[in-house]
């Protein structure tokens, strides 16, 4: 068993203010940059970006995974190839489509056929 | 011995608390559980000949806002818990009594936002992008009441272990406040998906 914990100890706040004051910056930064009319990829790559960081923050300080233990990451690693798998097997899915190849076996066209107007 | 081991006492084999591991191992159910709806969402959208103008059918200005009041409430959780940690009951329950405002704040922009859209007949079945606002945002939502519920407890009825085993109680705080904020990353990653893009 564990030595006993002292029951009370003072808490440094100052980091929390600063990771709140860096929140609320980032969230105007991604309004901001939303409304600038960036092509759709770039507004998703930076949108998602910043809300990354922002994620970060709130896990490393608030949620306190700063010198957290080697036995909370175990599962978290798990969890995040696990997330990662569910959007490879998207971009798997829809890679084709996304890249422009335009489903052309799936659709039984001849591999150098022009597009098809109007299609996906 | 408690009914409930290694509540304030490191367990030897794992390094944590009971509580602090458990809590992690539900999160990280939870986030496959929003991982699905987000994947179905990039699914649905990639694959869909047309999409709505998001910022458009919603209303950026109500979701910026809420985004504002769940941080902070973050930021109110984790005072609380200092103020706990710190020995300073005072503090604890007014950060504490904060974040059960923002939570409310929160839900009442929600619902202000939901009648909108219901009164411009814009329901779950309207469309595909529609179905996945009402899904995501909805599931959210039970989640910040359930949250809110953990903290109400903590706020009245639970600080009864203030003096009788303060450290369990200090705990107990720090373990509903990583929900909390969970709570908070999921809208981080909602706001621009949902609103922005």
């Amino acid at each position: 068993m564990s030595a006993p914990v002292p029951t009370t100890h003072a808490i440094n706040v100052r980091p929390y203010l600063i990771v709140f004051g860096t929140l609320l910056t980032l969230t105007l930064v991604t309004v901001a940059v939303a409304s600038l009319n960036l092509s759709e990829s770039t507004t998703v790559l930076v949108a998602v970006s910043i809300a990354t960081i922002k994620a970060s923050l709130v896990a490393v300080f608030f949620m306190h995974l700063r010198g957290e233990k080697p036995m909370v990451f175990w599962p978290l690693g798990l969890t995040a190839v696990l997330f990662a798998a569910l959007f490879a097997f998207l971009l798997w899915t829809e890679g084709d489509h996304l890249f422009g190849t335009k489903f052309s076996d799936a659709f039984g066209s001849a591999p150098n056929a022009a597009p098809v107007e109007g299609g996906h | 011995m408690d009914a409930l081991p290694y509540t304030t006492t490191i367990r030897p084999d794992t390094g944590l608390t009971n509580p602090k591991l458990g809590i992690w191992l539900f999160l990280a159910s939870e986030v496959m559980l929003f991982g699905s709806l987000f994947s179905a969402y990039a699914l649905l959208r990639t694959g869909a000949p047309f999409w709505p103008d998001q910022s458009a059918t919603l209303s950026v200005p109500l979701a910026t806002l809420n985004t504002v009041i769940l941080i902070s409430s973050s930021v109110t959780m984790v005072m609380a818990w200092a103020g706990a940690a710190s020995g300073k009951l005072s503090r604890y329950r007014l950060f504490m009594g904060l974040t059960l405002l923002g939570g409310a704040l929160f839900l009442v922009v929600k619902a202000i936002e939901y009648s909108e859209k219901f009164s411009h007949g814009l329901y779950p079945s309207t469309n595909n992008f529609l179905a996945l606002y009402f899904t995501l945002t909805g599931l959210h939502a039970i989640h910040v009441i359930a949250g809110m519920i953990v903290n109400a407890y903590l706020l009245g009825p639970g600080t009864r272990m203030w003096t009788r085993d303060h450290l369990r109680f200090t705990n107990r705080v720090e373990i509903a406040g990583i929900y909390w904020h969970f709570v908070d990353v999921v809208w981080i990653f909602l706001f621009p998906v949902l609103y922005l893009l």
